[in-house]
């Protein structure tokens, strides 16, 4: 049964440079056994495609439940040049969050 | 001097230039703070306002500054908080100036300010050339001639030797967003400079609560999923530290929004890269191993963070001349919007050709559809849309022809193309290098007389 993102967690987007990183905090222990195997680096990618180049690194954080993407090269050339009208990319943690994903698999 | 205290609290006042005004006369007055730190220098503020000094001596500051300091100043002053501020901006001394006028006027005297400035490196850039800038490796030498500003982001120990003037108000230019925290704690609770696992408590405190309202509910509400009480007045967070480190973040109750595990994890990685080494100039923090926990309505412990001895360099933000962004907009509503605003943009690229113009970058975004998120397959079309084309050149006349010939659609365009609008700005960019540690050298002076 598939699942988005946005209904097993919540994130925030930041900027420095042309870098953005994301937040996904999973809601619950069941939520992040899905998204650590599901969320992978190529399925961001891919629903970032129209908007970052990369490359991208997941970082876990198992204490908090939590990933933090790091998307290079995602914001224009950077906050300061970028022709976009979200230099900061503060709507991208909502593009994370509507990805689909398989979900459980029984 | 009395022997510290073993616990004090310190308060965010601001965590942007345009930031609200009012939670930090709230914390002030009925908040028991005994710091008050106002965040409000963005990456290229600094840029943008050493132009303006260049044109004014006395100014240079950030906007705001007098408002600010005209709505907290009696309550701090009542209160004995002291204010800790990168305010200064280009011209901290000028700001310093500035709140001494205002505080007369307010009929509270003479204010002593402390002022931090040493920031501004661009001599040691001029020196420097063959430094090489960190997103790409090449010399910051080609900036040079085009170099607006470069300031180093100096550390709390700084902010620490300005507390320990005495003077109730500190003003700084340029020094890291965490150690304006960190630095009140180094003076309020005596700390060492080189206790890593105090250091990691302290930059901890301030990452969490530089941005303000981002802790507290701002940011964070997404009505029916997450939701938080009184939206419309959100408070702003304290931290509650003690001597030993331990950490405790706060806000005031009767205050809207919320505190609690979902806001502190999405601050904590807010602007984070590698969670095992946010580097500031006052340590390597890692936060791989902190844990939140909920003491009751608005109150969270922190616990488990580290840090890693500090690096051998600042790392300075240089700020130049970057051209010009030269933009326009029009809208279209109703049966084949899409197709008309389609049309509207192929008769302005090609307008600006047969004028001989070229871009370097031109994007053209339909707000409604593609503007935030790309374009995206499947996407449905809106009933409205909003034609926006924006391009950077080098030369000024270009990017200006962008606005204009969106706006000659008014009557020359495609049917029904209304609220249109256009703007033109040079671009102040930003790029960063490292400098060692021992070229710079923070300044401490004082204006007025303790």
């Amino acid at each position: 049964m598939s699942v988005r993102v946005y209904d097993l967690a919540h994130g925030r987007a930041g900027d420095k440079g042309n870098t953005s990183n994301i937040s996904v905090v999973a809601y619950n222990a069941r939520a992040w056994n899905i998204l650590r195997e599901q969320l992978t680096v190529e399925r961001v990618m891919q629903a970032f495609e129209h908007v970052a180049k990369g490359p991208i690194t997941r970082y876990e954080l198992p204490k908090l439940q939590a990933f933090n993407f790091v998307i290079e090269n995602a914001l224009g050339g950077g906050v300061t040049v970028s022709l976009a009208q979200d230099m900061h990319g503060k709507s991208l943690s909502y593009l994370m969050l509507a990805i689909e994903l398989p979900g459980d698999e029984s | 001097m009395n022997s510290p205290p073993s616990s004090i609290r310190v308060g965010t006042g601001a965590g942007f230039s345009d930031d609200r005004i009012e939670p930090a006369v709230e914390l002030a007055e009925r908040g028991g703070v005994d710091y008050l730190v106002f965040e409000c220098l963005a990456e290229r503020t600094i840029a943008r306002e050493t132009l303006t000094r260049l044109k004014d001596p006395d100014r240079g500051y950030t906007p705001y500054l007098v408002e600010r300091f005209q709505a907290v100043l009696p309550a701090c002053r009542r209160n004995g908080i002291r204010i800790v501020t990168n305010m200064g901006a280009a011209n901290p001394a000028g700001a310093a100036r500035a709140v001494r006028r205002e505080a007369l006027a307010l009929g509270l005297g003479d204010v002593p300010v402390a002022v931090v400035s040493g920031d501004d490196v661009t001599d040691l850039v001029r020196a420097n050339p063959q430094l090489p800038l960190m997103e790409s490796g090449e010399p910051v030498e080609a900036l040079i001639p085009r170099m607006a500003s470069a300031n180093a982001y100096l550390g709390a120990d700084a902010v620490r030797d300005a507390l320990a003037t005495g003077a109730p108000v500190v003003i700084t230019g340029r020094v890291a967003d965490p150690s304006l925290f960190l630095g009140c704690m180094l003076h309020g609770l005596g700390w060492s400079y080189d206790d890593w696992g105090l250091l990691a408590s302290g930059t901890l405190a301030g990452h969490m609560m530089e941005c303000a309202a981002q802790l507290t509910g701002g940011c964070f509400i997404d009505p029916g999923r997450k939701d938080a009480d009184d939206p419309v007045n959100i408070g702003f967070p304290y931290a509650d530290v003690n001597a030993a480190g331990e950490l405790v973040l706060g806000k005031l109750e009767d205050t809207g929004g919320r505190l609690d595990l979902m806001t502190c994890k999405e601050q904590v990685l807010y602007e984070m890269h590698d969670p095992a080494r946010y580097i500031t100039p006052d340590c390597q923090l890692d936060i791989t191993g902190v844990e939140f926990v909920q003491e009751g309505k608005c109150r969270v412990r922190v616990i488990g963070m580290k840090a890693r001895p500090r690096t051998s360099t600042y790392k300075v933000v240089v700020g130049y001349h970057d051209g010009y962004i030269g933009e326009g907009e029009v809208a279209y509503a109703g049966p084949n919007a899409l197709a008309r605003a389609k049309l509207a943009e192929h008769i302005v690229r090609e307008r600006l050709k047969a004028r001989g113009f070229s871009y370097p970058e031109i994007r053209v975004d339909y707000i409604g559809m593609s503007s935030l998120h790309g374009m995206g397959d499947g996407r449905p079309e809106p009933y409205e849309v909003r034609l926006r084309i924006a391009a950077r050149s080098p030369d000024r006349k270009a990017a200006l022809a962008v606005g204009f010939e969106v706006r000659t659609l008014h009557v020359n365009g495609p049917s029904g193309g209304g609220g249109g609008s256009n703007a033109m700005r040079e671009v102040l960019a930003v790029k960063s290098i490292l400098i060692p540690r021992a070229l710079v050298t923070p300044c401490i002076s004082v204006e007025g007389s303790l």
